[in-house]
């Protein structure tokens, strides 16, 4: 089981928080701080895994995690997951934001966190994997957001517009932050 | 109207939206909180209007403040609303803020209900879609309850996106609503074998997750993984299978056999490293469940170990870290394999990783030896002082002193060594683990006699410099040291060199400043140290020192720890009594009554001592001693739990009464519980628990040649050890080789001392054993697995809720119609007469009366110890079990079990033939004679099927034999022919096999004094112990334990012919004697003749 998905920027500012046990609104972020602490201090050619903080888990937990540029993607699960499995699907979610979103930065995530959770929604549910095939991933995600445009329709149009004017503020050169080409050696990992 | 409806969109526009907020709080960095107060004010604006769309992006503004850590709770009817949309767009909005804000306990919820349901039956796969998602994430006990049905529904539903999430969805339920699980655990089963690949990883993700917490209902399933798992590619999901398989092998070891060899192919063939390595893992916990005869079990842990080499010789520190993790759990079992690979587990050792240190240093202890112990703890202690950070630093210090203690100090060869390394690990700073040093300290002074000059010249050294304890570095605890070694100082105060010097260094300095327990053990070994000096006989010297001893302790008593002030109190009155004795001139004697206050050698006592001492009667611990009072509960709590934080604790009677006095709450109680553990844990007279776990009898004793004499003029430095021993590698080398100890060859300045260590389990009461089992596992209550330990293979009689009901009859109708067919096609086919086909009805009559699993398909169940081995040859195993019956006289149920165990062939054409004989035989169903019986099953590979007869015995107090044959044919797959066999079996009842497993109606006192218990007889059984003769006799003998005191037992038993049987099980020195009384001379013979019999073998 997965206990909690985590992003979080290199200042430890969160960019998703996805609990699937409760725990308060102060208490998720004392493990959102802490959970950054573990994982900021490690170099980047050192292992994904690590045992997990006090606050979640206990000795049946670990924390996985991926550093991609500006951010950190922190996994954690139980003892019944595996660990390279985890790593992988880790990846697989970054591809499918990176698929969404086209060329994939921080400030997606920054900005469109509602629709970061829905992609995460159709790869883990309640805290166990549902699909790891990108593949059907896009599809179901690209059926949703097609019954969206539907929706909004005629109506939409305007509002639309008006967004598209007020985005069109945010600095480009913010949006040429990229994913770095991942190492040869995950992609063989690959299911 | 439509004019409004427009300006209000219009209107929306403006409105800010989630880009806006997240954007407005990026440009008010300085006044981030302020600025999201504001929108909060805002949004609570929006969530007062009428219209939905501004509802939805109020709620999704919320969302994102959630993950920022604001509350957002009071906003959950307005969640509720926007979920409740019609448009998917809303609704997706609502049910991602439910799922990040609601939680099992929420409130709302049950207003949920309905509006989730509708959801999950919605037309749009998408809606019920983002329902199961959120309501995965916030179920409680009472949806999963009432959706349980709807969510089953779906199971079957044709989009396989909604059986896939339903699938999963089901999990969460049935951890809320743990009755959900047996209607529909068959469900669940189909879908392993689902069309869609998705489904299928989906019920085995949920498969595994059930069946990680009570593996054994899952054994039945192990057929079913087995196929998926030699037939899918898909890696996420064979990884999960083959994680399960790891959890089952240790249940039942045939699997475990069966398996070896796919998951040999699986590491030989694929690429991907997660399954290769989850593949390793499996094969490991293979290898440790099957303890005996594998024909190439050693290549199998070969070729892991040499896989797991590649891992950790890998570049990539994650495949590194996972080799060295599941090295550890081969070092369990097969620590030679290990071994081997001492080089890299040593460099693993200096990697810049810290995970992987510590997963190194794991490994680390099966690797020690008498021989390279002293290098290994040398490096660590190099890498002590070069690690930064105290958690690594504390965990090499744990690892030290796990390395050098195990097996009781097995490798250890000189403790000097030991000591002076305890010693220096007593000097880094800031660390945490002063009371296991401290416990390290005592425990090997207390349990190495000849240590203990040495030991108390090192604690004498350490008391000099206690101010280097006390700096009030943050975290430390090192001070506890300073209680081992006045401890050891003042018990074995006569190796003392100058006791006066001690006495006064343990007087002087802020010694005040520590923790209350250490003064504690302060004061009253100063007075042990006292008792010494007195001894000397010097009565003016004595007086002055006194004089001194109380003019310093005048201080302890106003100490505000409880402990120390008694303590002292009592110490000063008992100086100023010696004072007035030695002012009388009576120095000898008053000397020798002083010692005998601390006279005896103390000796360990065994962890579990405490636990053994019987209560004695009368004696309810429950009950209160004094009641307790409310009203000071308040004022006394602080300095309760100071005094309970106390790791030692000399003067445990003085402050039980206290507590007694003291009021009690109930987490008080538990409070003090912890604490007593506690102190349990770290008092030097209580063993750990580990140490019992490997009782040498045998004390070995290991001899030490000690370098130099023990003139010790300041710390001694562990690797003056290594040198030592080095050298003297070299002496001896450069000698004649001569093997063995040859302690008396070395030169004559050397001392011989031997080092004898009491690796006794520790004292325990009167009365009391040992058994280690039990240390008894509590299942945590709060678990929702434990809800969920169903056995699911055994139907439920009656309570399954009334629409599975329902379903269950209309399903077993199908079956019984399909089997129906089955038998007529079998009748055209190969035309069998009448009593076959009734034999069929018959044993479907049974199928349901009894509610006996005759499953039409495969099933491996638990290795059921109740089955006996009748018959076996390559290809069957035939196992019965006798089952008396109740309510009828003479009459039992004989249940079979046939199990394919033959190398890939089927099992069909199942005949038994019985020789009966009036005396016994088996019946059909009109109680004739039966003397044939046709199993219309085959069975598979590697599976079993089961299958009960009636059985009538005429005498059941006489043992009674029945004789038959059982014919088979195999298929055999791989030569493509078939094997026809019989095999002979000989079925014995005996007496004890038809008593019933009820308790006496009436107590067994009264049974043995109204005078029906006539005829006795009686066994000794030498060379066994009571537990083996009370467990065999209610296991293998059915008999009922009625009463157990300490080393005697009651067991009872009866027959359906009202028989009765009353056993007095009592043990004595060496041996265990059993009398018997019974209703029936015959009955009680034979019971004893069986009891030999068995006993013999």
């Amino acid at each position: 089981m997965i206990k909690a998905i985590l992003v979080f920027n290199n200042y430890g500012k969160p960019r998703l928080s996805k609990f699937y046990q409760y725990f308060n609104e102060d208490m998720q972020q004392q493990i959102i701080k802490e959970t950054f602490q573990l994982v900021s201090k490690r170099d980047d050619n050192v292992c994904n895994f690590l045992e997990g903080g006090s606050l979640i888990g206990g000795s049946d937990y670990k924390l996985i995690y991926r550093h991609y540029a500006t951010l950190y993607f922190v996994f954690c699960v139980d003892s019944s997951e595996s660990e390279l499995g985890i790593l992988d699907l880790i990846q697989v979610f970054v591809e499918t934001l990176d698929k969404c979103f086209e060329n994939v930065c921080e400030l997606d995530l920054i900005f469109h966190v509602d629709k970061i959770h829905y992609i995460l929604n159709e790869l883990v549910m309640g805290g166990m994997v549902l699909e790891t095939n990108m593949t059907e991933i896009l599809s179901r995600i690209e059926e949703q957001n097609k019954l969206e445009k539907q929706e909004a329709g005629l109506a939409g149009a305007p509002s639309r517009a008006v967004s598209a004017m007020k985005n069109m503020n945010i600095p480009q050169q913010l949006k040429d932050i990229k994913l770095p080409d991942l190492p040869q050696a995950i992609k063989e990992l690959k299911f | 109207m439509a004019l409004k409806k427009v300006r209000g969109n219009i209107e929306r526009m403006f409105d800010k939206n989630l880009t806006d907020l997240v954007r407005g709080i990026r440009n008010s960095k300085e006044n981030e909180a302020k600025y999201i107060a504001q929108c909060m004010e805002e949004i609570k604006q929006e969530l007062r209007q009428e219209n939905v769309a501004v509802k939805a992006t109020a709620v999704a503004k919320l969302t994102y403040l959630q993950m920022l850590g604001y509350d957002i709770s009071w906003a959950g009817f307005n969640i509720i609303e926007v979920m409740s949309s019609s448009k998917f767009t809303y609704k997706r909005i609502g049910y991602l803020a439910s799922s990040q804000s609601f939680h099992t306990d929420t409130d709302l919820l049950m207003l949920t209900t309905n509006m989730i349901r509708k959801d999950l039956n919605s037309q749009n796969q998408y809606d019920a879609g983002v329902a199961l998602s959120a309501l995965a994430c916030f179920i409680s006990p009472d949806l999963a309850r009432d959706l349980a049905n709807d969510i089953m529904t779906l199971l079957s539903s044709t989009k396989p996106y909604l059986r896939k999430k339903a699938v999963l969805m089901m999990y969460k339920v049935f951890l809320r609503f743990p009755e959900a699980l047996r209607p529909a655990f068959p469900r669940l089963k189909d879908k392993l074998e689902d069309m869609d690949c998705g489904v299928q990883s989906a019920a085995v993700n949920v498969v595994c997750e059930l069946a990680r917490k009570n593996p054994k209902n899952y054994l039945s399933l192990a057929p079913v993984f087995f196929k998926l798992m030699t037939s899918s590619t898909n890696n996420w999901m064979l990884i999960k299978i083959i994680k399960l398989f790891g959890a089952l092998t240790p249940l039942e070891p045939r699997l475990g056999k069966k398996l070896i060899e796919p998951l040999t192919n699986l590491i030989h063939s694929t690429s991907a490293m997660s399954l290769l390595y989850e593949c390793i893992n499996t094969v490991i916990a293979v290898l440790i469940s099957i303890s005996s005869g594998m024909p190439n079990h050693s290549a199998s842990i070969q070729l892991c170990v040499q896989k797991l080499r590649i891992l950790i010789e890998d570049s990539d520190q994650n495949l590194k870290y996972l080799g060295l993790l599941a090295m550890s759990k081969i070092l369990k079992t097969h620590p030679k394999s290990v071994q081997a690979h001492k080089d890299l587990i040593m460099v693993c050792l200096d990697d810049k990783d810290e995970s992987i240190r510590l997963r190194a240093l794991d490994l680390l202890y099966g690797m020690v030896s008498k021989k390279n112990l002293m290098e290994i703890v040398k490096k660590l202690m190099v890498h002590m002082d070069k690690a930064e950070g105290t958690i690594y630093r504390d965990e090499l210090l744990v690892k030290i002193i796990d390395i050098c203690s195990q097996d009781n100090y097995h490798f250890i060869t000189s403790f000097e060594w030991y000591v002076s390394v305890l010693v220096e690990l007593a000097r880094v700073e800031g660390m945490k683990h002063g009371p296991l040093l401290a416990h390290q300290m005592l425990d090997v002074a207390v349990r190495v006699k000849a240590i203990r000059p040495f030991a108390v010249s090192q604690m004498t050294l350490l008391l000099n410099n206690a101010h280097m304890f006390m700096q009030p570095s943050g975290g430390s605890n090192m001070a506890h040291v300073l209680y081992a070694a006045a401890w050891i100082c003042g018990e074995y105060a006569h190796e003392l060199e100058k006791p006066e010097e001690t006495l006064f260094s343990m007087l002087t300095g802020k010694v005040h400043s520590l923790p209350g327990h250490i003064q504690a053990a302060y004061v009253q070994n100063i007075m042990k140290v006292l008792s010494i000096i007195l001894s000397k006989g010097d009565t003016q010297h004595s007086i002055k020192v006194c004089k001194r001893v109380s003019d310093k302790l005048a201080q302890y008593v106003s100490s505000g720890d409880l402990e120390v002030q008694e303590r002292a109190s009592a110490a000063l009155q008992l100086i100023s009594y010696i004072q007035k004795e030695l002012e009388n001139g009576d120095v000898d004697d008053i000397a020798i009554q002083v010692a005998y206050l601390f006279n005896g050698e103390l000796n360990p006592v065994a962890p579990k001592a405490q636990r053994k001492v019987q209560v004695p009667e009368g004696l309810d611990l429950d009950v209160w001693i004094n009641e307790p009072l409310q009203s000071s509960s308040e004022s006394d709590d602080d300095n309760q739990s100071d005094d309970h934080n106390n790791f030692f604790n000399l003067g445990g009677f003085d402050k039980k009464e206290e507590e007694e006095n003291t009021p009690n709450t109930i987490e008080q109680a538990e409070k003090n519980k912890k604490a007593r553990l506690q102190e349990q844990e770290n008092n030097p007279n209580y063993l750990k628990l580990n140490s019992s776990n490997d009782q040498t009898l045998d004390i070995p004793i290991t001899s030490i040649d000690l370098p130099t004499s023990l003139n010790v003029s300041g710390f001694i430095s562990s690797d003056k050890y290594i040198k030592a021993k080095k050298s003297k590698k070299d002496k001896k080398k450069s000698k004649k080789k001569k093997k063995g100890h040859n302690n008396f060859d070395e030169e004559e300045e050397e001392p011989v001392i031997e080092m004898i260590v009491n690796r006794d389990i520790g004292e325990m009461p009167d009365g009391a054993e040992d058994s280690d089992g039990v240390v008894d596992v509590q299942k945590d209550i709060n678990d929702p697995h434990t809800a969920l330990d169903i056995n699911l293979d055994v139907p439920e009689i009656e309570s399954t809720p009334p629409v599975e009901e329902k379903k269950e009859k209309h399903k077993k109708k199908k079956k019984e119609k399909e089997k129906k067919k089955k038998s007529e096609k079998s009748k055209k086919s190969k035309k069998l007469d009448k009593s076959d086909q009734q034999l069929i009805e018959i044993k479907q009559g049974y199928e349901e009366a009894l509610g006996i699993c005759t499953p039409s398909k495969e099933i491996v169940q638990a290795e059921d110890l109740s089955f006996s081995k009748l018959a076996m040859d390559k290809y069957v195993l035939l196992e019965y079990k006798i089952d008396p019956k109740n309510e009828l006289i003479n009459f039992a149920t004989v249940f079979f079990r046939l199990t394919n165990i033959g190398n890939n062939c089927l099992i069909k054409n199942i005949e038994i033939d019985v020789n009966n004989s009036t005396a016994i035989q088996f019946l059909d169903e009109k109680n004739e004679s039966l003397s044939w019986y046709k199993h219309s099953n085959s069975i598979q590979c590697g599976s079993l099927t089961e299958f009960d007869l009636s059985l009538r015995v005429d005498n059941i107090t006489i043992p009674n034999i029945l004789r038959g044959t059982l014919t088979y044919m195999a298929q055999i797959f791989q030569e493509d022919n078939f094997h026809q066999d019989k095999l002979d079996w000989r079925l014995t009842v005996a007496v004890s096999d038809m008593f019933l497993k009820a308790p006496p109606s009436v107590p067994l006192v009264e049974l043995l004094c109204n005078g029906q218990l006539v005829f006795k007889s009686s066994i000794i059984l030498s060379g066994t112990n009571f537990n083996q003769v009370i467990n065999w006799f209610s296991t293998k003998l059915h008999l009922v334990l009625v009463e157990r005191v300490g080393e005697t037992a009651s067991l009872y038993g009866s027959t359906a012919s009202s028989e009765q049987l009353c056993l007095l099980v009592k043990s004595n020195s060496n041996n265990v004697s059993v009398e018997a009384k019974c209703t029936s001379q015959t009955l009680v013979d034979n019971l004893m003749s069986e009891i030999k019999s068995t006993y013999n073998i």
